[in-house]
Protein backbone atom coordinates (compact mmCIF):
# COMPACT_ATOMS: atom_id res chain seq x y z
CA UNK A 1 0.00 0.00 0.00
CA UNK A 2 2.46 2.80 1.23
CA UNK A 3 4.85 1.73 -2.13
CA UNK A 4 1.74 2.45 -3.78
CA UNK A 5 1.16 5.73 -2.27
CA UNK A 6 4.54 6.48 -2.86
CA UNK A 7 4.55 6.26 -6.43
CA UNK A 8 1.74 8.31 -7.12
CA UNK A 9 3.52 11.10 -4.92
CA UNK A 10 6.72 10.45 -6.72
CA UNK A 11 4.85 11.13 -9.94
CA UNK A 12 2.88 14.01 -8.81
CA UNK A 13 6.49 15.50 -7.76
CA UNK A 14 8.01 14.36 -10.98
CA UNK A 15 5.11 15.92 -13.12
CA UNK A 16 5.64 19.19 -11.41
CA UNK A 17 9.36 19.03 -12.04
CA UNK A 18 8.49 18.51 -15.73
CA UNK A 19 6.14 20.98 -15.85
CA UNK A 20 8.13 23.86 -13.84
CA UNK A 21 10.74 23.39 -16.41
CA UNK A 22 13.33 21.88 -13.69
CA UNK A 23 14.10 18.65 -15.44
CA UNK A 24 15.59 21.02 -18.73
CA UNK A 25 19.39 21.35 -17.78
CA UNK A 26 19.24 24.47 -20.17
CA UNK A 27 16.40 26.26 -18.33
CA UNK A 28 18.43 25.37 -14.85
CA UNK A 29 21.86 26.81 -16.34
CA UNK A 30 19.93 29.52 -18.10
CA UNK A 31 18.52 30.68 -14.05
CA UNK A 32 22.10 30.40 -13.23
CA UNK A 33 23.41 32.73 -16.17
CA UNK A 34 22.31 35.95 -14.16
CA UNK A 35 24.91 38.14 -16.14
CA UNK A 36 24.17 36.20 -19.68
CA UNK A 37 20.70 34.34 -21.16
CA UNK A 38 18.83 34.43 -17.54
CA UNK A 39 15.76 32.85 -17.19
CA UNK A 40 13.69 33.92 -14.02
CA UNK A 41 11.15 30.85 -14.22
CA UNK A 42 13.17 28.85 -11.68
CA UNK A 43 12.57 31.29 -8.78
CA UNK A 44 8.98 30.86 -9.14
CA UNK A 45 9.27 27.11 -8.73
CA UNK A 46 11.04 27.19 -5.90
CA UNK A 47 8.47 30.23 -4.63
CA UNK A 48 5.47 27.86 -5.31
CA UNK A 49 7.19 24.85 -4.02
CA UNK A 50 8.26 26.86 -0.69
CA UNK A 51 4.40 28.45 -0.01
CA UNK A 52 2.60 25.17 -0.69
CA UNK A 53 5.10 23.41 1.62
CA UNK A 54 5.14 26.11 4.36
CA UNK A 55 1.41 26.24 4.78
CA UNK A 56 1.07 22.23 4.02
CA UNK A 57 3.77 21.33 7.03
CA UNK A 58 2.32 23.88 9.24
CA UNK A 59 -1.24 21.84 8.79
CA UNK A 60 -0.03 18.54 8.81
CA UNK A 61 2.49 19.10 11.82
CA UNK A 62 -0.55 19.58 13.73
CA UNK A 63 -1.41 16.49 14.19
CA UNK A 64 0.34 13.80 16.47
CA UNK A 65 1.58 11.73 14.11
CA UNK A 66 1.79 10.69 10.32
CA UNK A 67 -1.40 8.42 8.97
CA UNK A 68 0.90 5.68 8.66
CA UNK A 69 4.34 4.82 11.01
CA UNK A 70 4.52 6.34 14.43
CA UNK A 71 6.01 9.54 14.47
CA UNK A 72 7.21 12.10 11.88
CA UNK A 73 11.15 11.63 10.90
CA UNK A 74 11.92 14.91 10.99
CA UNK A 75 15.80 16.32 10.89
CA UNK A 76 16.87 17.00 14.57
CA UNK A 77 20.35 17.91 13.58
CA UNK A 78 20.83 22.16 13.68
CA UNK A 79 24.56 22.74 14.03
CA UNK A 80 26.22 24.70 11.00
CA UNK A 81 29.54 21.99 10.83
CA UNK A 82 31.57 21.44 8.14
CA UNK A 83 29.52 19.02 6.24
CA UNK A 84 26.28 21.23 5.82
CA UNK A 85 29.15 24.09 3.78
CA UNK A 86 31.12 21.53 2.08
CA UNK A 87 28.45 19.05 0.59
CA UNK A 88 26.38 21.74 -0.95
CA UNK A 89 29.58 23.61 -2.08
CA UNK A 90 30.32 20.54 -4.01
CA UNK A 91 26.87 20.30 -5.16
CA UNK A 92 26.25 23.50 -6.14
CA UNK A 93 29.43 23.17 -8.54
CA UNK A 94 28.20 19.95 -10.12
CA UNK A 95 24.94 21.39 -10.90
CA UNK A 96 26.21 24.63 -11.76
CA UNK A 97 28.38 22.11 -14.66
CA UNK A 98 25.28 19.97 -15.56
CA UNK A 99 22.08 21.88 -15.02
CA UNK A 100 20.69 18.65 -12.99
CA UNK A 101 20.15 18.45 -9.70
CA UNK A 102 19.07 15.25 -8.01
CA UNK A 103 15.39 15.17 -8.70
CA UNK A 104 15.33 16.40 -12.29
CA UNK A 105 18.30 13.98 -13.29
CA UNK A 106 16.09 10.96 -12.31
CA UNK A 107 12.55 12.25 -13.97
CA UNK A 108 14.88 13.12 -17.07
CA UNK A 109 16.14 9.51 -17.50
CA UNK A 110 12.84 8.55 -18.80
CA UNK A 111 13.79 11.01 -22.06
CA UNK A 112 16.83 9.32 -22.58
CA UNK A 113 19.33 12.07 -23.39
CA UNK A 114 22.83 10.69 -23.84
CA UNK A 115 24.15 13.18 -21.09
CA UNK A 116 21.33 11.89 -18.77
CA UNK A 117 22.13 8.51 -19.19
CA UNK A 118 25.97 9.57 -18.33
CA UNK A 119 24.88 11.74 -15.71
CA UNK A 120 21.97 9.13 -13.14
CA UNK A 121 25.12 6.61 -12.58
CA UNK A 122 28.11 9.00 -12.16
CA UNK A 123 25.08 10.65 -9.16
CA UNK A 124 24.72 7.65 -7.89
CA UNK A 125 28.28 6.42 -7.36
CA UNK A 126 28.77 10.14 -6.29
CA UNK A 127 25.98 9.54 -3.65
CA UNK A 128 27.16 5.96 -2.50
CA UNK A 129 30.55 7.41 -1.58
CA UNK A 130 29.57 9.93 0.48
CA UNK A 131 27.60 7.68 2.17
CA UNK A 132 30.25 4.99 2.90
CA UNK A 133 32.28 7.56 3.94
CA UNK A 134 29.79 8.99 6.27
CA UNK A 135 29.70 5.35 7.48
CA UNK A 136 33.23 4.84 8.24
CA UNK A 137 33.99 8.24 9.82
CA UNK A 138 30.89 7.25 11.94
CA UNK A 139 32.37 3.93 12.65
CA UNK A 140 36.23 5.22 13.69
CA UNK A 141 34.41 8.14 16.01
CA UNK A 142 32.47 5.27 17.45
CA UNK A 143 35.82 3.22 18.25
CA UNK B 1 17.82 31.01 -25.10
CA UNK B 2 14.86 29.97 -23.08
CA UNK B 3 11.46 31.33 -22.41
CA UNK B 4 10.18 32.66 -19.17
CA UNK B 5 7.37 30.47 -17.94
CA UNK B 6 5.88 31.95 -15.30
CA UNK B 7 2.78 30.22 -14.81
CA UNK B 8 3.80 26.82 -15.54
CA UNK B 9 6.86 27.12 -13.05
CA UNK B 10 4.73 28.74 -10.30
CA UNK B 11 2.17 25.87 -11.00
CA UNK B 12 4.94 23.02 -11.22
CA UNK B 13 6.35 24.16 -8.21
CA UNK B 14 3.14 24.14 -6.28
CA UNK B 15 2.88 20.42 -7.16
CA UNK B 16 6.26 19.58 -6.13
CA UNK B 17 5.28 21.32 -2.53
CA UNK B 18 1.88 19.56 -2.56
CA UNK B 19 4.17 15.79 -2.78
CA UNK B 20 6.45 16.85 0.05
CA UNK B 21 3.30 17.96 2.35
CA UNK B 22 1.61 14.87 1.51
CA UNK B 23 4.79 12.89 2.23
CA UNK B 24 5.14 14.55 5.42
CA UNK B 25 0.77 13.58 6.17
CA UNK B 26 1.49 9.65 4.38
CA UNK B 27 4.66 8.69 6.45
CA UNK B 28 6.35 11.71 8.07
CA UNK B 29 8.93 11.59 6.36
CA UNK B 30 10.75 14.59 4.31
CA UNK B 31 11.00 14.58 0.27
CA UNK B 32 14.17 15.17 -0.38
CA UNK B 33 15.44 13.62 -3.62
CA UNK B 34 19.05 12.74 -2.36
CA UNK B 35 18.03 11.45 0.82
CA UNK B 36 15.43 9.21 -0.66
CA UNK B 37 18.14 7.85 -4.02
CA UNK B 38 20.79 7.95 -1.37
CA UNK B 39 19.17 5.59 1.40
CA UNK B 40 18.28 3.17 -1.86
CA UNK B 41 21.66 1.90 -1.68
CA UNK B 42 23.26 -0.22 1.10
CA UNK B 43 23.85 -0.56 4.15
CA UNK B 44 20.37 -0.48 4.92
CA UNK B 45 19.52 1.46 8.44
CA UNK B 46 15.62 1.20 8.35
CA UNK B 47 12.77 -0.51 6.55
CA UNK B 48 11.46 2.24 4.36
CA UNK B 49 13.12 0.90 1.02
CA UNK B 50 9.68 -0.28 -0.70
CA UNK B 51 8.10 3.27 0.15
CA UNK B 52 11.53 4.82 -1.08
CA UNK B 53 12.35 2.66 -4.28
CA UNK B 54 8.03 3.81 -5.07
CA UNK B 55 8.58 7.53 -5.09
CA UNK B 56 11.62 6.90 -7.00
CA UNK B 57 9.23 4.96 -9.90
CA UNK B 58 7.15 7.17 -9.87
CA UNK B 59 9.31 9.89 -10.13
CA UNK B 60 11.15 8.59 -12.89
CA UNK B 61 7.39 7.54 -14.65
CA UNK B 62 6.55 11.25 -14.78
CA UNK B 63 7.53 12.16 -18.41
CA UNK B 64 6.26 8.68 -19.32
CA UNK B 65 2.83 9.83 -17.61
CA UNK B 66 2.56 13.40 -19.23
CA UNK B 67 3.15 11.84 -22.52
CA UNK B 68 0.64 9.46 -22.52
CA UNK B 69 -1.79 11.74 -21.57
CA UNK B 70 -0.95 15.02 -23.51
CA UNK B 71 0.92 13.36 -26.26
CA UNK B 72 3.04 16.72 -26.38
CA UNK B 73 7.07 16.30 -26.63
CA UNK B 74 8.72 17.42 -23.83
CA UNK B 75 11.62 19.93 -24.25
CA UNK B 76 14.99 19.73 -23.27
CA UNK B 77 18.68 20.65 -23.53
CA UNK B 78 21.38 17.95 -21.59
CA UNK B 79 24.88 19.27 -21.80
CA UNK B 80 26.46 16.58 -24.51
CA UNK B 81 29.69 16.64 -23.14
CA UNK B 82 30.19 13.10 -21.62
CA UNK B 83 33.02 13.84 -19.17
CA UNK B 84 32.05 16.95 -17.68
CA UNK B 85 28.37 15.79 -17.14
CA UNK B 86 30.03 12.54 -15.67
CA UNK B 87 31.78 14.74 -13.88
CA UNK B 88 28.78 17.01 -12.76
CA UNK B 89 26.75 13.53 -11.84
CA UNK B 90 29.36 12.53 -9.23
CA UNK B 91 29.78 16.61 -7.71
CA UNK B 92 26.02 16.35 -7.51
CA UNK B 93 25.75 12.42 -5.99
CA UNK B 94 28.25 13.08 -3.35
CA UNK B 95 27.91 16.76 -2.50
CA UNK B 96 23.92 16.36 -1.92
CA UNK B 97 24.51 13.02 0.38
CA UNK B 98 27.73 14.55 2.29
CA UNK B 99 25.37 17.99 2.79
CA UNK B 100 22.51 15.68 3.58
CA UNK B 101 20.41 17.40 0.95
CA UNK B 102 19.85 18.30 -2.36
CA UNK B 103 16.98 21.23 -4.26
CA UNK B 104 13.96 19.64 -2.67
CA UNK B 105 15.36 18.42 1.21
CA UNK B 106 17.43 21.80 1.75
CA UNK B 107 15.80 23.79 -0.14
CA UNK B 108 12.13 23.49 -0.32
CA UNK B 109 11.79 21.05 2.82
CA UNK B 110 13.85 22.65 4.79
CA UNK B 111 13.53 26.54 4.06
CA UNK B 112 9.78 25.91 4.25
CA UNK B 113 10.51 24.23 7.99
CA UNK B 114 12.53 27.39 8.60
CA UNK B 115 15.72 25.59 9.48
CA UNK B 116 18.95 27.37 9.70
CA UNK B 117 20.95 25.00 8.61
CA UNK B 118 18.78 24.58 5.08
CA UNK B 119 19.29 28.22 5.09
CA UNK B 120 22.75 27.69 5.14
CA UNK B 121 23.23 24.70 2.71
CA UNK B 122 20.95 26.38 0.16
CA UNK B 123 22.60 29.58 0.44
CA UNK B 124 25.98 27.91 -0.37
CA UNK B 125 24.90 25.68 -3.04
CA UNK B 126 23.15 28.64 -5.35
CA UNK B 127 26.35 30.91 -4.54
CA UNK B 128 28.83 28.21 -5.87
CA UNK B 129 26.06 27.37 -8.43
CA UNK B 130 26.04 30.70 -9.64
CA UNK B 131 30.20 31.21 -9.41
CA UNK B 132 30.27 27.76 -11.49
CA UNK B 133 27.46 28.76 -14.63
CA UNK B 134 29.47 32.46 -14.52
CA UNK B 135 32.95 31.02 -14.90
CA UNK B 136 32.04 28.51 -17.37
CA UNK B 137 30.09 30.87 -19.65
CA UNK B 138 31.76 34.07 -19.31
CA UNK B 139 35.21 33.17 -18.28
CA UNK B 140 36.11 30.42 -19.55
CA UNK B 141 33.90 30.40 -22.67
CA UNK B 142 33.85 33.98 -23.27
Amino acid sequence: MSFFVNVALGLLFGVGLVISGMADPAKVLNFLDVFGTWDPSLALVMGGAVFVAFIGYRLVLTRDKPIIGGSFYLPTTSDIDARVIAGPAIFGIGWGLGGFCPGPALTALGLGASGTLAFVPAMILGMWGARLLAESRAQVRAV
Amino acid sequence: MTEFTPFASLVGGMMIGLSAVLLMLWEGRIAGISGIAGRLLPPYRDSAFLSRFGFIVGLVAAPLAIAVTTGEAIQQSVPSSIPLIMAAGLLVGFGSVWGNGCTSGHGVCGLSRLSTRSFVATAVFMATAFVTVFLVRHVIGG
